[in-house]
């Protein structure tokens, strides 16, 4: 099981950093999917089913692919490598410094983080799907509300702003 | 022990059942084509170096093998790392998500499904999202305007009927309360299929009334299921992505011999898992009807014990059912004309995403009404 976990972390962090150091936008989007790929392993191979399903649903099936529609259809092109700037990479190591540094001072204060991860048991007894609809629909209802009326928000104003633009032109989609 | 047993299985569905069915229902797709047009169609091959012809049968055998032979050819205006990873992108999940269907009761005491997992339908449905990077991938990569504008067509189409799709599904899920595949045809085995519960307590005389007012959404949820399935594997009357007379070929224009094999197999696939999903959520999976299973189980004096040879006919009736809608999918195809791309759309966004969403409010209703409070 652990070896699985190296793998898959390895996986993630691997071509996380792809996703950074590619100059091909769709060689980025396509790492960071990759990406998700190996989170949603990790949660299998805590047996959290429900939660990698979504990931790979939500993140690698929607999100992204929306991404990469988007960059293929505003086509755009590598980026070109430029001249180093000096300023900009110590500005950026000072700062990725300093995040490491509150990173380990906040996490090292963290106690309930350094149990173990107990994973869910083996067997197909524990219902996941179902224990995660009833915290969700008892004890945080009020929040999915509002979130769902935050989305609903959102969807209106994305269709009020993208239809703005002259009247002949709402035809197409 | 189990990894052996889950390879044995893994090895038996993928090369023992889906690729030949694949083979043979492109031969199928040709043989009833010519039927439907009044023409022959393959007829003639047969084993090699004798008359026997076998109603060409051995048609399938030689196209995989001219597929192998022939030169496979990658034109020089294409991106060819994701020329070369697109056609795999689009056959791997297509046979990935075969991994939870159930394809029979139990052999020997072992279940006949490959990952018996509590999120069935997601993880199909997550997987099957994932086809559309090898879609959008070979039409970017090939670098032909057909092929970006049938990659763009096959996204959009498979993201807009995957709502659809997802939402036919809750009522489903809602009147079975489960989501684990396996669990959901035991249910239909012992109680009746979703669209024909005569049997069990699903019987109306049996005090299975929710069950027969359910028969209304059931069906709305199989109507647009059903479509979406055919928008989704891009097939006719929805195979816009790849439709000759304005794309040449979608978007394997500039593909040949094995690659183009590969998309090729992964639409087949596609269906063949398709029309497996619509067995098993809508009639039953590999369950037999009138509840002949619970008759022939208690026919061998152990209620709880599956013989070898019912497990076997469990098998025989899914493969018959998923056949049965390989038919149907070819039969819609050489009758109906291609829709027109702002129709399908409209019918994606406008009648089905709607029609799905209301029925689940109906069947919600429906349960309310008839089994009391949700439980």
């Amino acid at each position: 099981m652990s070896l699985l976990f190296y793998i898959f972390s390895g996986l993630m962090l691997g071509f996380g950093i792809m996703v950074i150091v590619c100059r091909n936008p769709l060689s980025s989007a396509l790492c960071l999917v990759i990406s998700f790929l190996g989170l949603a392993a990790l949660f299998v191979t805590l047996n959290a089913y429900f939660i990698s399903i979504i990931q790979i649903l939500v993140y690698t099936g929607a999100v992204m692919v929306l991404f990469l529609f988007i960059i293929m259809l505003l086509d755009i092109r590598e980026e070109k490598s430029k001249d180093w700037n000096f300023l900009a990479v110590g500005g950026g190591v000072v700062v990725l410094f300093g995040f490491v540094v509150q990173l380990i001072s906040v996490l090292g204060g963290y106690e309930d983080g350094k149990q173990k991860m107990v994973p869910f048991p083996e067997d197909s007894s524990h219902e996941d799907v179902k224990m995660i609809g009833a915290e969700i629909f008892t004890n945080y209802n009020f929040h999915l509300q509002v979130l769902g009326v935050l989305l609903l928000v959102a969807t209106i104003g994305v269709v009020v702003l993208s239809r703005r633009q002259g009247k002949e032109g709402s035809e197409n989609n | 022990m189990p990894i052996l047993i889950s390879f044995i299985k893994i090895v038996m569905v993928i090369f023992v059942v889906i690729l030949p069915m694949v083979a043979y229902s492109v031969w199928a797709e040709r043989r009833v084509s010519a039927v439907i047009q009044e023409r022959v169609g393959p007829n003639r091959v047969g084993i090699p170096f004798t008359k026997i012809r076998l109603f060409g049968l051995g048609q399938p055998i030689a196209d995989g093998i001219k597929f192998l032979l022939k030169e496979d050819f990658t034109p020089g205006h294409v991106n060819k790392f994701y020329y070369w990873l697109a056609p795999a992108l689009t056959m791997v999940p297509a046979l990935l998500t075969c991994a939870v269907l159930p394809f029979g009761s139990e052999l020997f005491g072992e279940k006949m499904v490959i990952a018996d997992l509590n999120v069935g339908p997601l993880f199909i449905f997550a997987i099957a999202s994932l086809s559309v990077y090898g879609i959008v991938l070979a039409g970017w990569a090939s670098n032909s305007k057909y092929s970006f504008l049938g990659g763009v067509r096959s996204s959009s189409q498979m993201i807009s009927y995957e709502i659809s799709l997802g939402l036919s599904l809750v009522p489903v899920l809602l009147i079975f309360g489960e989501l684990n595949l396996s669990e959901i045809v035991w249910e239909q085995s012992k109680n009746g299929w979703l669209l024909l519960p005569f049997w069990g307590d699903g019987a109306i005389w049996n005090g299975g009334v929710d069950r027969f007012f359910l028969l209304f959404p059931a069906f709305i949820a199989f109507i647009v299921f059903t479509t979406s399935i055919f928008a989704e594997t891009n097939r006719l009357p929805f195979d816009l992505p790849e439709c000759e007379t304005e794309l040449v070929a979608g978007y394997h224009t500039e593909y040949s011999s094995m690659k183009f094999a590969l998309f090729f197999l992964g639409e087949y696939a596609a269906m063949i898992i398709g029309s497996g999903l619509i067995v098993t959520l809508f009639l039953g999976g590999w369950s037999l009807p009138f509840g002949l299973d619970a008759y022939l189980m208690n026919m061998t004096g152990d209620p709880e014990q599956i013989p070898w040879w019912l497990g076997l006919i469990h098998i025989g009736t899914f493969l018959a059912k998923v056949i049965v809608f390989i038919l149907f999918f070819i039969w819609v195809r050489w009758t109906l004309p291609r829709f027109r791309y702002d129709q399908l759309m409209r019918l994606g966004w406008i009648i089905f995403f709607e029609l799905a969403l209301v029925n689940i409010f109906i069947t919600a209703g429906i349960l309310i009404l008839t089994r009391g409070s949700a439980s």
